[in-house]
């Protein structure tokens, strides 16, 4: 295997795995607190916990707690679909000191507990391995640093009805350039040629 | 409109299109087209001297062909920019021998026939995407006789007819006699709500647009009689019952039921046969004129703009937001956002918070001035590559340089490079770290996956922007599909480099589905091209190997396509079923044997 050097690490990873019920979400289906203590036998696992809800503050703090007390270096977090709340964790991570790529999800909500609803056990074996390949693919997570790169503080708006017009307006009355792209001779679109509008029934232009 | 023109902030770009955009949020790169208008934008004073001498008549398409125009037009009074423009197909004199009559008559010499069209390059660090709305043409499928019967109009043509400013002043009258109407009708749900015609969705505006339409017509002959014909008014909006009731108070007719038929009388009248559906009877109804509330479908150019900015579209057509409802004018490609009926059908005000939505969202982003990259990019461990040029050729930013012939290795520009990790896929000395999706992080998830009864599982390999969203919309939808199943995820299905699925199938599996944006839908302009390639090459080298080739499978499934996901995840299963356990007990041997 061919990995970066910084790949490697050097002393063991201390993962922490918090399994989210999502209120009933994921808890009435998914048996989550079995979930966490499997997560517990696992290689690398330092502690594991079921939370209510992991992404409200307090389930945060509950989660920034259990990081400063096992002095964890990485987070396994069975919840929700990352495209959802991977932003959110991170930033948890940060606030918490830690690199926001040592962040691992495991989709137990949109990809289990609503699509097996009437298969816990099928469900809660499917999070057991969710979660395993969680903290498998977490122990060699390694840190990552953003780039800062500059931006260009102009706007373009394809198309100039009265969607276009308006944002255009409010990004330039906010000091940002605009350039408007319209295909048409004049911009206006739909609206433009419409009489009185509903529900004001006043005139359009 | 005006407002817009005149803002020192803002350029105004008309008869344009944008042709390409390249690079990444906070800097991309456009090309625009500005077609040539053959008249000086800021001399002209719209006089209109030109077309009075204009030869060419023409139909006007602002008013729906209801009255005319010349070559040389004003697209409407209040047109921003106010200056003419020349339609040069219909044009006579931009070969001067032949007209430009116009031209003589300018004081102001402000027609130029050698104008051409100009490239326009801008530099963007954020782009709305507000291309609107189409009307349903009922030409298509001779909607209830439109394209026989002159006195049968779509809704926008009739929105011009009871306009001040439109062909007739504001005066309705019907097109064949040019006499006042006293009998008219609206049929709903023309092109919406059908699988067959149209769009199968409610576009939202018609019932509304009716209403007033009605409530319009009342007002300037009270005693004119009104039906519309309907399956359900839809009125959710504040203020709208009222608008709804009102009508009905003043004795607009609302007869439930589609009509079956529309035939037209000696005198050009329709005769409307329909079942209506509250007395369960058949009932005719003769009318002077007909309106056909037409449903608004997404721009014609939608999927080119889809394509060139990587954007995904959901199944009726429209832009598919980034979270329908916590992002919901956000694309999925970072710095591009929605405004408008774009996104789907809308009415003004819907439209307009939406606009000023996208544009909060594109000052949040701008307003920094800076922007952080995903470090999420390829990295080239120098001692192992051999300078073979592979990854340069399949990198659909082109952000790999590799000198092939003096044999420098390959350098990845990690600005340009977007992150779907094809180059370490295709990469065949193994010379390709993918940070965050390294070859060791996602073969640690095969074994830990198949680590315990690897026979009763799926593996499912999905990226992230359209499978692996589809998944969670199937999940939003709570669309219910066999348990067996584990997804992986990587941003691209470019990414699935062949030994995962070796691994994979080394490990126990029965079945691996790869999984990604359909063809012409890739996140990374065409990585996918590169998972079929693969797939097919490894179907071939399963045979070889006596491995039956159908139990690796490729599918491609879109952010919208939950129920397809969820179908697919039930086919994948079925097949798991056929695997037996001495194909895997075979396939096991095989693998485990060392390569030649
Ligand atoms: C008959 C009818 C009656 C209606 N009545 C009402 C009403 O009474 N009240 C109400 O609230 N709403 C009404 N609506 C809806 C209203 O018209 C829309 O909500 C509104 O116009 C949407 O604005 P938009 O900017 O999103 O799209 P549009 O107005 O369609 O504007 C889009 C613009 O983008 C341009 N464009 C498209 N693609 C490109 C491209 N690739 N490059 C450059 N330019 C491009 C087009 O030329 C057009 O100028 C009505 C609609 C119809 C059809
Ligand atoms: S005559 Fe010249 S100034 Fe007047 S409308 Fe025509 S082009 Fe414009
Ligand atoms: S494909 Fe691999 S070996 Fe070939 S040039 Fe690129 S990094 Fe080097
Ligand atoms: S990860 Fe994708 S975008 Fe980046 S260099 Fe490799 S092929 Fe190009």
């Amino acid at each position: 295997m061919t990995e970066p050097t910084k790949n490697i690490q050097a002393a063991a990873p201390r993962i922490g795995v918090f399994v989210c019920h999502c209120g009933a979400n994921i808890g009435k289906v998914v048996d989550v607190a079995a979930v966490a203590e499997a997560a517990g036998k696992m290689e690398g696992v330092v502690v594991a916990a079921d939370i209510g809800y992991a992404c409200s503050e307090p389930g945060q703090q509950e989660i920034k707690d259990y990081i400063a007390e096992h002095n964890l270096d990485r987070v396994v977090i069975g919840s929700c679909s990352p495209r959802l709340h991977e932003p959110t964790f991170r930033q948890m991570l940060i606030s918490s000191g830690l690199n926001p790529y040592l962040l691992e999800m495991a989709n137990l909500r949109e990809q289990c507990s609503w699509v097996h609803m009437n298969d816990s056990e099928g469900a809660t074996q499917k999070a057991m391995d969710l979660v395993r390949m969680a903290v498998s693919r977490a122990s060699l997570l390694y840190a990552l640093e953003e780039e800062i790169l500059p931006l260009v503080k102009r706007t373009l708006v394809i198309g100039g009805g009265v969607a276009g017009i308006q944002a255009a307006l409010d990004l330039a009355d906010n000091g940002y350039e605009v350039v408007l792209v319209e295909r048409k001779p004049s911009i206006g679109g739909t609206m433009a040629q419409l009489d009185k509008t509903f529900p004001t029934m006043d005139c359009s232009i | 409109m005006t407002d817009a023109g005149r803002h020192p902030r803002i350029k105004v770009l008309t008869l344009s299109e944008v042709k390409d955009v390249s690079g990444h949020v906070g800097d991309f790169d456009v090309r625009i087209i500005k077609h040539a208008r053959y008249v000086d934008e800021s001399a002209c004073t719209a006089c209109g001297e030109c077309a009075k001498v204009c030869p060419v008549v023409r139909p006007d398409e602002f008013n729906m062909g209801l009255s005319s125009r010349k070559a040389i037009y004003s697209p409407f009074p209040q047109a921003v920019p106010s200056a003419y423009a020349v339609n040069v197909d219909e044009c006579l004199g931009h070969n001067p021998a032949v007209c430009a009559k116009c031209v003589e008559v300018c004081d102001k010499q402000c027609i130029n026939f050698h104008m051409s069209d100009e490239e326009i390059h801008e530099k963007v660090g954020s782009i709305v995407v507000a291309t609107g709305l189409s009307p349903y043409d009922p030409t298509i499928n001779d909607e209830y006789g439109y394209t026989r019967f002159e006195n049968v109009l779509t809704s926008l043509e009739f929105e011009r007819l009871v306009n001040a400013g439109g062909p007739t002043g504001g005066e309705v009258i019907r097109p064949t006699d040019r006499k006042k109407p006293k009998r008219i009708g609206f049929i709903q749900c023309v092109g919406s709500r059908s699988a067959q015609k149209g769009g199968n969705y409610c576009s939202n505006i018609c019932c509304m647009n009716t209403i007033k339409s009605t409530l319009v017509l009342k007002e300037h002959d009270p005693d004119c009689e009104v039906k519309v014909f309907y399956i359900d008014i839809r009125a959710f909006g504040k203020g709208f019952e009222d608008l709804y009731s009102r009508s009905r108070r003043l004795g607009v007719q609302y007869i439930r039921g589609l009509p079956g038929s529309v035939s037209e009388t000696a005198d050009k009248n329709l005769s409307v046969a329909v079942e209506n559906t509250v007395s369960g009877k058949l009932e005719i109804h003769e009318l002077d004129m007909l309106v056909l509330a037409v449903g608004l479908l997404p721009d014609p150019g939608t999927q080119k703009l889809q394509e060139m900015l990587g954007l995904q579209l959901t199944p009726d057509g429209f832009y598919l937001e980034a979270h329908p409802k916590l992002l919901p004018v956000d694309a999925a490609t970072r710095g591009v956002f929605y405004a408008g009926c774009a996104e789907g059908p809308k009415d003004i005000k819907e439209s307009v918070t939406q606009a000023s939505a996208a544009a909060a969202r594109a000052v949040r982003l701008m307003h920094k001035g800076q922007i952080t990259s995903e470090p999420i990019t390829s990295l080239v461990l120098e001692e192992h590559c051999k300078a073979c040029g592979k990854c340069a050729e399949v990198c659909p930013y082109n952000a790999i340089t590799v000198d092939v012939r003096k044999k420098i290795p390959a350098q990845v520009n990690t600005a340009s490079c977007a992150g779907c990790g094809t180059c370490a896929a295709e990469c065949p000395f193994g010379a390709i770290v993918m940070n965050h999706f390294t070859d060791g992080q996602i073969l640690s998830q095969v074994d830990a996956m198949l680590a315990e009864n690897a026979r009763d599982k799926v593996v499912a390999f999905a990226c992230n922007w359209c499978s692996y969203a589809g998944a969670d919309y199937a999940g939003v939808s709570r669309l219910q599909y066999p348990a067996n199943v584990r997804l992986i995820r990587t941003m691209c299905s470019g990414r699935v480099d062949e030994k995962f699925i070796w691994e994979a199938f080394a490990k126990g599996a029965p079945v691996v589905l790869v999984s990604g944006c359909h063809i012409g839908d890739c996140h990374y302009i065409d990585a996918n091209h590169w998972t079929e390639k693969r797939v097919a090459k490894v179907h071939k080298k399963m045979e070889k190997l006596g491995i039956r080739a159908e139990r690796l499978q490729l599918a491609w499934i879109s952010a919208a396509e939950g129920a397809r996901f969820a179908e697919v995840m039930r086919r994948m299963e079925k097949l798991r079923q056929q695997v037996t356990e001495a194909e895997i007990a075979f396939t096991k041997e095989i693998l485990s044997k060392p390569k030649k």
